[in-house]
């Protein structure tokens, strides 16, 4: 063999490599969740679509736990990424206030 | 992580109020710490926090603590082994009437006495500080260089690490369903996983602190409020380089180190529940506001939206120190702030407990100032 050690990143967004993932895991982070937290995977543009999965089974096999027994990771809105803009363009009387530059 | 069914120290709540009064317990001596936490780690409050850090206080008593808090901050790397994400990009308050503004000058005047340097800013040099800022209906900026945030997730973990390397034992998917109270003394608690026998008991359990509070006898008055947050794609830095508040606009806006830029507002309501769930309401109200103050986001992606409770207490302080159940602590109620004050309140409470002289005399936040009325009413929050 020989050469540099081939660095394999799992999730693009954050540049986070499968290396990372199984010390965390080794440190006892036993759920995507956790993962997410110490290493941001899932965390960019692409909430994890592209390595949730990869993650899951990583996690199967780390553990010796069959797959369908981890907790999957939490999947929070908007799922799609959306424009301030956008988000702000929409109509109807807002439940929230946003007092900002009332001069009460 | 083994388990035992015997303890020096039992901490009810894995949050980083938990873990840093854990790390420090056993810094400063007491090693049998078990950490019981019904969830995993950072699954509470403090993963869903705004992770902001400053001193800039209404109160005599959160000021020693935010300043002591980010005298701490400032060295937290190297005493942890590992960055817990500090940027230091300072608060700039944003007062929208006069009276909001000499609001926060009285602030200030308290902050110097203590040896915090916040100080009013133009708003000129407001936007020397953050270019993208528009405030031309404002009425007046302060600041405080040293304030900014960090990576909640970063310091629960760095501060759980170098815990579990000097003894302490954490227990997650481990629920508090009892405290053993024996002669007036706290003796154990029972868990979804066994009873643990210990000779001091410490609730840290945030929103849920008034019900654990219960299960020894004690009342609290708090209760948890449930906030909401968004978090956009990163994008390039120098957006939002300080963290941009104001009580009065009702928002918090910052960006984190590698890019996204976080932010929220109070909810319309005040809702008290224990259900973390967000409202599409929140996410368009916020983009106005966003959009309104840093008119260049309005090209950005929001990625992530979700929601937290706030430990509210009726005055906005916190509650630390001893019950009248002996050997029974608090350390809850931090109204939103618990992230920032969680180094200094977890050293200090850890100084008690060793016999050590504590940095900041806590004496006042004992909880049985709702019954004496004495209040330590915090005007400097939304």
């Amino acid at each position: 063999m020989g050469g540099a050690k081939k660095e394999v990143i799992v999730c693009r967004c954050e540049e986070i490599t499968i290396d990372e993932i199984r010390e965390w895991i080794d440190r006892g982070c036993d759920t995507i969740n956790e993962l997410k937290r110490i290493l941001r995977v899932g965390m960019g543009p692409c909430q994890g679509r592209g390595c949730h999965d990869i993650i899951l089974r990583e996690l199967s096999r780390w553990l010796g736990t069959p797959i369908d027994q981890i907790e999957a990771g939490t999947v929070r809105p908007p799922v799609k990424p959306i424009k301030t803009g956008l988000l702000a363009s929409e109509g109807g009387e807002p439940a929230w206030s946003g007092k900002t530059g009332q001069t009460s | 992580m083994e388990w035992k069914d015997r303890a020096d120290v039992v901490i009810i709540g894995g949050g980083i109020v938990g873990i840093a009064t854990a790390y420090y317990l056993a810094r400063f001596g007491r090693h049998d710490v078990v950490v019981v936490e019904k969830g995993t780690v950072c699954s509470g409050s403090t993963g869903r926090c705004g992770a902001g850090i400053r001193a800039q206080w209404g109160t005599e008593m959160n000021c020693r603590l935010g300043i002591a808090a980010l005298d701490i901050f400032e060295n937290l790397d190297a005493e942890l082994g590992m960055s817990v994400g500090l940027n230091q990009g300072g608060y700039l308050l944003i007062a929208y009437s006069d009276s909001e503004f000499e609001n926060l000058k009285k602030g200030i005047a308290l902050q110097n006495g203590l040896g915090i340097k916040s100080k009013t800013v133009t708003l000129s040099e407001a936007r020397e500080i953050c270019p993208a800022l528009d405030a031309s209906d404002a009425t007046g900026f302060v600041y405080h260089a040293r304030d900014g945030h960090a990576d909640p997730f970063l310091t629960a973990f760095a501060y759980l690490e170098a815990a579990k390397r000097i003894g302490v034992s954490y227990h997650k998917r481990t629920e508090c369903t009892g405290i053993t109270v024996k002669g007036g003394r706290a003796t154990g608690i029972d868990t979804s996983r066994g009873h643990i026998d210990a000779d001091v008991v410490i609730n840290c359990s945030g929103a849920c602190s008034q019900i654990v509070a219960k299960f020894a006898g004690v009342d609290l008055p708090n209760w948890g409020e449930r906030h909401e947050i968004m978090i956009t794609e990163p994008v390039e830095a120098g957006v939002c380089p300080p963290m941009l508040m104001s009580f009065s606009g009702n928002y918090y806006i910052q960006q984190r180190p590698h890019g996204s830029i976080i932010c929220g507002m109070s909810p319309a309501g005040h809702p008290q529940d224990f259900e973390n769930k967000t409202t599409w309401q929140f996410i368009t109200a916020m983009s106005r506001v966003l959009n309104r103050i840093l008119p260049v986001t309005k090209e950005i992606r929001i990625v992530r939206h979700w929601a937290g409770l706030y430990d509210m207490t009726p005055d906005g302080s916190p509650i630390i120190g001893e019950t009248d159940v002996k050997n029974f602590y608090h350390s809850t109620g931090y109204s939103g702030h618990g992230f920032m004050l969680s180094p200094i309140a977890g050293k200090v409470l850890a100084q008690q407990l060793t016999g050590n002289t504590p940095d900041i005399d806590l004496s006042v936040l004992d909880y049985r100032r709702f019954a004496r009325g004495e209040l330590i009413m915090e005007p400097h929050i939304t």
